[in-house]
């Protein structure tokens, strides 16, 4: 039969499909097709390159080189599912799918297979509670810190006063886009603003009635959970009916450079969270270009460096070697385990003087993880779109989020995962 | 030579119309039983199951659904999508509201609720034909996807609107949630696939089935010799809907573990399941297992050897599986319009002659 065939070439394939194997391995559920692929790339182009630099200039870590092997997902949670299987065998320390969907899928799993998950800014946001997700991690900041910090600038920039304001959700209508819907009713409640939700649904190509309703109803200031397409689209829209762009704000996933460019000049003054730095002016993307691209091993064709997606995908690399090295340290062997990674994760300690250690200066917050909060110290900031210099730049300082609001949300989401799965409260 | 029909004498009607009446296609057939219950089991492991035969085994059981509504009774639908997250919103609805209840239960009941729906949107079907059918077919899809993204009862008020599937068992072995052994969750998608199939072949080919090839034929000549379009209609909905609930139950309990409408069973589902019958073969059963083995292996297969094998970046590799896959359906359907199982048909005339043509 046609399918007997069928399996027996693919037993084939699979046998000759012989691994990469490295000591250490950061598998890269990536995507460079599809709707999401402008976000996706620039994101593996910097995972990648920074684990290349590792293996350049450091030899690997603790003297153990690393890989980053990539398999494509489409943004696709079957193709997902596919990824997390075929890389699992080969010795996978930890996955960072960078999909809300795929994160959902995979927390159970990689529970069950003892193997961390590490999703910072998307996922489950109230993974942040360690003592009911043991292997999920999603420091430095989270959706909801992205909302509280949102509002919070919108704050700065009222005079402290949002009551009688209007304020309008732009989201993409999936887990990804309904996770601050929460937050952002509870911080209506508290500052006495109206919210009004807007779903676009997926990949968000077609948003006439969207922006037709936000020029109906007259929003004071709009928020966009959006990605892919859709933040061009959204952005273009925006400027087609001429809402004012400095009331516009993006969670950090509508900040990159890729959503306003198409845009053009309407584009400037759009803001975007971001729980980084901008910009390429950090010592280790001079390394990254030395080591890296002129040496002709960058992931891409070099030209993302500095690119806010880039440099998430550097921050996100960096925070999981700084992890493994924790767990060398801890286990006292170079050749950690997935589980090992885990505690390595738990004890992970960022200092400001590490940070210029790697190279990167004031990049990030300095915090701790410890066993109760996997979610870290949720600060950010806001960056602005310049159009005529084409960069970011940061307008306010790394501040708070509203704690107060969203720890309550996170208890109470996490306290429901729990129940539901009979998962015992951890860490006492 | 091999494979013939001489001496392979019938002596009674019941032997005569069974489904495999060659003595080779018997063997064949028990063969693969026994392979598949008492070998692949022993064998499996968690990437074989996750990227190979639960999504074979369930789209399976989709295409068999679509294939008895759209093959047999000739009413095209675009609402498989749709009708496969009423199956699956069904099932998780039951899974935590009746949590003592055997899973197997609540997935037969999730093709029942579905097929309840599927009736309730087939209706129209009465009145409109064809693409106007496929239209009305058409809203279902975004009507049910929109339902269950809009009223937060159906993800039981979580979050993100997220369903995650808690951990259920069949006599003792887990087959729901992270902890499913990889035979586990073969074996309950293989055991409904079997049981679906034969049922299907069975129907297809009593009243039932001839009513509805009737009506697909020539509905009004189908009214005149006595087929009554309602019924024969109604039923097609009925038991394609219930065979789809059923995939769809499996696709988000057993395979996926979680799911959210927009994405898991969107447009391009229903598309995708259309697809595997129309290159399978419409109006077969085997076209059924031969589309789903296509669409679902094709893309694994060749992932495996592009990347794996000759090492290509994994986004030239994507976009070339797309081309590949692309290039071979047009390829499949020029050569045998009428899909692979007319193929394999066309094969199995051959082979009867084989090596004496004439």
């Amino acid at each position: 039969m046609k399918f007997t065939k069928l399996a027996a070439a693919s037993v084939t394939a699979l046998m000759v499909a012989t691994p990469v194997l490295a000591d250490l391995v950061f598998p890269s559920l990536s995507y460079r097709t599809g709707p999401y692929a402008a976000g996706g790339i620039p994101y593996a182009d910097g995972f990648a390159d920074y684990f290349t630099l590792l293996n350049e200039r450091d030899g690997g870590i603790g003297g153990v080189m690393t890989s980053a092997p990539e398999c494509e997902t489409a943004y696709n949670t079957e193709k997902g599912v596919e990824c997390y299987e075929a890389t699992k065998g080969e010795g996978a320390l930890v996955y960072n799918p960078l999909s809300t969907g795929i994160t959902y899928q995979l927390i159970p799993k990689v529970t069950a297979d003892d193997i961390p998950l590490y999703t910072p800014g998307y996922g489950r946001t109230s993974a942040a509670n360690g003592k009911v997700f043991s292997h999920v991690f999603n420091f430095p900041a989270n959706y909801w810190n992205a909302a509280s910090l949102a509002v919070n600038h919108l704050l700065d920039t009222n005079g402290g006063d949002l009551s009688g304001k209007k304020v309008a959700l732009v989201y993409h209508n999936s887990a990804y886009g309904k996770e601050p819907i929460r937050t952002l009713e509870g911080l209506a409640a508290k500052h006495g603003f109206e919210l009004l939700a807007i779903p676009v649904d997926h990949p968000g190509q077609e948003q006439k009635a969207q922006w037709l309703q936000i020029r109906r109803e007259r929003p004071d200031f709009v928020l966009m959970w959006g990605w892919g397409v859709m933040n061009q689209v959204a952005i273009q829209e925006a400027a087609n009916i001429r809402y004012p762009m400095e009331n516009f704000i993006g969670v950090w996933w509508s900040g990159g450079d890729h959503d306003v460019v198409p845009a053009g000049d309407a584009a400037t003054g759009y803001k975007a969270v971001t729980f980084h730095g901008v910009g390429s002016d950090y010592p280790v993307f001079d390394d990254i270009q030395q080591y890296v691209v002129g040496a002709g091993k960058a992931a891409g064709n070099g030209d993302n460096i500095g690119k806010a997606l880039y440099n998430r995908g550097v921050y996100a690399a960096m925070l999981l070697a700084e992890a493994a090295k924790k767990a060398q340290e801890i286990h006292g062997t170079p050749d950690i385990t997935s589980s090992m990674m885990r505690d390595g994760m738990e004890a992970l300690e960022i200092t400001d003087e590490r940070m210029a250690e790697l190279g990167m200066p004031g990049f990030g917050p300095a915090f701790t993880v410890s066993c109760e909060n996997h979610g870290g110290p949720g600060t950010g900031a806001i960056q602005q779109w310049d159009a005529a210099a084409g960069t970011w730049s940061l307008i306010s300082d790394f501040g708070p989020s509203d704690m107060e609001v969203i720890q309550p949300l996170i208890d109470e989401d996490s306290a429901a995962y729990a129940s539901e799965n009979n998962i015992e409260a951890r860490c006492n | 030579m091999f494979y013939r029909e001489a001496g392979d004498f019938k002596t009674s009607y019941r032997d005569d119309s069974q489904t495999f009446p060659i003595r080779l296609d018997r063997m064949g057939y028990y063969i693969l039983m026994f392979v598949a219950f008492f070998v692949v089991p022993f064998f499996i492991n968690d990437y074989w199951v996750n990227a190979v035969f639960a999504p074979f085994l369930i789209y399976a059981i989709a295409a068999l659904g679509l294939n008895i509504l759209t093959g047999y009774a000739g009413q095209v639908s675009l609402g498989t999508g749709g009708f496969m997250a009423v199956g699956a919103y069904a099932c998780y609805k039951l899974m935590t509201g009746f949590p003592e209840v055997s899973i197997i239960i609540h997935i037969l009941l999730a093709g029942g609720i579905t097929a309840l729906v599927g009736v309730a949107f087939g209706l129209p079907s009465l009145r409109i034909k064809g693409f106007y059918l496929a239209v009305a077919t058409l809203a279902a899809q975004f009507f049910l996807v929109w339902v269950f993204n809009k009223v937060p009862w159906f993800y039981n008020y979580s979050a993100s609107g997220q369903i995650n599937a808690p951990e259920r068992s069949v006599f003792g072995v887990m087959v729901t949630g992270p902890n499913t052994e990889a035979w586990a969750k073969y074996m309950i998608c293989l055991v409904f696939v079997v049981v679906l199939a034969w049922v299907a072949r069975n129907l297809t080919r009593g009243m039932m089935g001839r009513k509805w090839m009737g009506i697909r034929d020539m509905d009004i000549a189908a009214e005149i010799i006595g087929v009554n379009p309602l019924m024969a209609k109604m039923s097609a909905f009925a038991v394609s809907s219930f065979f789809v609930g059923i995939a769809g139950a499996l696709f988000f309990s057993v395979y996926l573990g979680a799911a959210e409408a927009g994405e898991a069973f969107g447009i391009n589902k229903s598309f995708l399941i259309l697809f595997m019958i129309i290159i399978g073969g419409l109006g077969s059963i085997f076209g059924s297992f031969a589309g789903a083995a296509f669409m679902v292996l094709m893309p694994v297969f060749l992932k495996n050897v592009l990347v794996g094998g000759m090492g290509w970046p994994t986004d030239l590799a994507a976009h070339f599986e797309f081309m590949i896959v692309g290039g071979l359906i047009v390829v499949f359907l020029i050569v045998e319009p009428h899909g692979l199982a007319q193929l394999w048909r066309l094969a199995k005339e051959k082979l009867r002659l084989w090596p004496f043509p004439h």
